[in-house]
């Protein structure tokens, strides 16, 4: 990466594969909203893009991967924390991010997201929920709201569906956190503090897809969706998850919900081994910068 | 790589009270015209030009560089990396 800055050129191009611009998110999208407070956060934390490694699976989200100019895997289908764990398992020294839509995270990925927030993984998940699977069309999605207009629920969802900071929360996430593009700064002062967290940390983007979603809801453009982040969402830091579900046009309840400290797989793992092993047990080389 | 930036100085004047100033920096061609930065704006630099680029979208125009602080707010917001902002400390004012 060339180390030069130049003051007319975006803070984000010298991490982004800027061959591959323009990027294929509607007008209104708001995954180029992360990607910005990612770098942000990524500059203010003075991070080593040497140490980082960017993660994503299949959908519009999954697209980071192959826009940033790091070490980064664009994986197969809901399989983005199976890889990052590996990744995190062989090279403990790096910072492995995974960005992922909701449908690749915990819907087709749903069993890997609760078994590696059980164990604890060293994963920082950014999970991007625009309520629906927009790349393939608009099909229902995990957390598509009761009651909204899918594709493939032409008359309205009737599933229930998931609250996702609970669902990371009661798995053994050590940090949640749910904001949307709106609160830009908010975010990225959440990922600083994922950065430097150990363990397995959730953050829940909730971001407007004026294309699939919210056209089809009748909810306007990407600005309406905005404007009602705006308006309509709540800081409540520390809520209890269970009260965080959201509803079609309803409240949207933001903040930080849970942090919290857990040994991580690694760090458990050396201490049942070595207490069971005692010196013949060579620890993990964990070798972690914060 | 980049097409030629819109970019406007904020002048160092002696108008200016406030401690910061700003620039603000426009890629019109990477605008796809969602409008995040002139709504959320905080000080109303910007506006939608009623001239469209090359892909027909209407980029955002500065219209008023004097108020710019140098947030960066509109760069955080734009998804599709097309603004930014950057602030100077306004020696004058200290």
């Amino acid at each position: 990466m060339s180390k030069e800055t130049n003051k007319e050129m975006n803070p984000v191009e010298p991490y982004l594969r800027m061959d591959r611009m323009p990027h294929i998110w509607c007008s209104g999208c708001g995954i180029g909203i992360v990607v910005n407070c990612f770098v942000r956060a990524l500059q203010k934390s003075k991070v080593d893009i040497n140490k980082l490694a960017v993660v994503s699976g299949i959908g519009c989200t999954g697209r980071i991967a192959g826009y940033f100019k790091v070490d980064s895997f664009h994986t197969t289908h809901g399989r983005p924390i199976p890889f990052a764990t590996g990744l995190k398992t062989a090279r403990p020294d790096m910072n492995v991010w995974v960005f992922s839509g909701e449908g690749d995270l915990v819907s087709i990925g749903g069993n890997h997201f609760i078994h590696a927030a059980r164990r604890n993984a060293d994963l920082k998940v950014i999970c991007v929920n625009n309520f629906t699977y927009a790349m393939t069309g608009g099909q229902v999605g995990p957390t598509a709201p009761l009651h909204s207009i899918a594709t493939t629920a032409p008359y309205g969802t009737y599933d229930q569906p998931f609250n996702l900071p609970f669902l990371a929360e009661s798995s053994g996430a050590v940090y949640v956190a749910r904001w949307t593009t709106f609160h830009v700064r908010q975010l990225v002062k959440s990922m600083q503090e994922i950065k430097n967290k150990p363990g397995f940390s959730f953050l829940e983007v909730i971001a407007p897809c004026p294309t699939i979603y919210q056209r089809r809801n009748r909810l306007g453009d990407g600005l309406a969706g905005m404007r009602y982040y705006k308006e309509r969402s709540k800081v409540v830091n520390g809520a209890d998850t269970r009260n965080v579900d959201i509803k079609l046009g309803g409240d949207i309840i933001v903040g930080k919900f849970i942090d919290r400290d857990r040994p991580t797989q690694l760090e458990a793992m050396d201490q049942e081994l070595s207490h069971k092993l005692g010196d013949k047990y060579v620890p993990y080389p964990t070798g972690v910068e914060r | 790589m980049v097409a030629a930036k819109v970019g406007s100085k904020g002048k160092n004047g002696t108008k200016k009270k406030g401690k910061f100033f700003g620039e603000v920096f426009i890629v019109r061609e990477r605008c796809k015209g969602c409008g995040f930065c002139v709504e959320f704006c905080p000080t109303k630099v910007l506006a939608l030009d009623e001239a469209m680029n090359e892909k027909g979208y209407h980029p955002p125009i500065i219209v008023n560089i004097e108020a710019c602080n140098g947030c960066d707010l509109c760069g955080l917001y734009c998804p599709d990396f097309a603004i930014h902002g950057i602030r100077h400390r306004n020696k004058e004012v200290g």
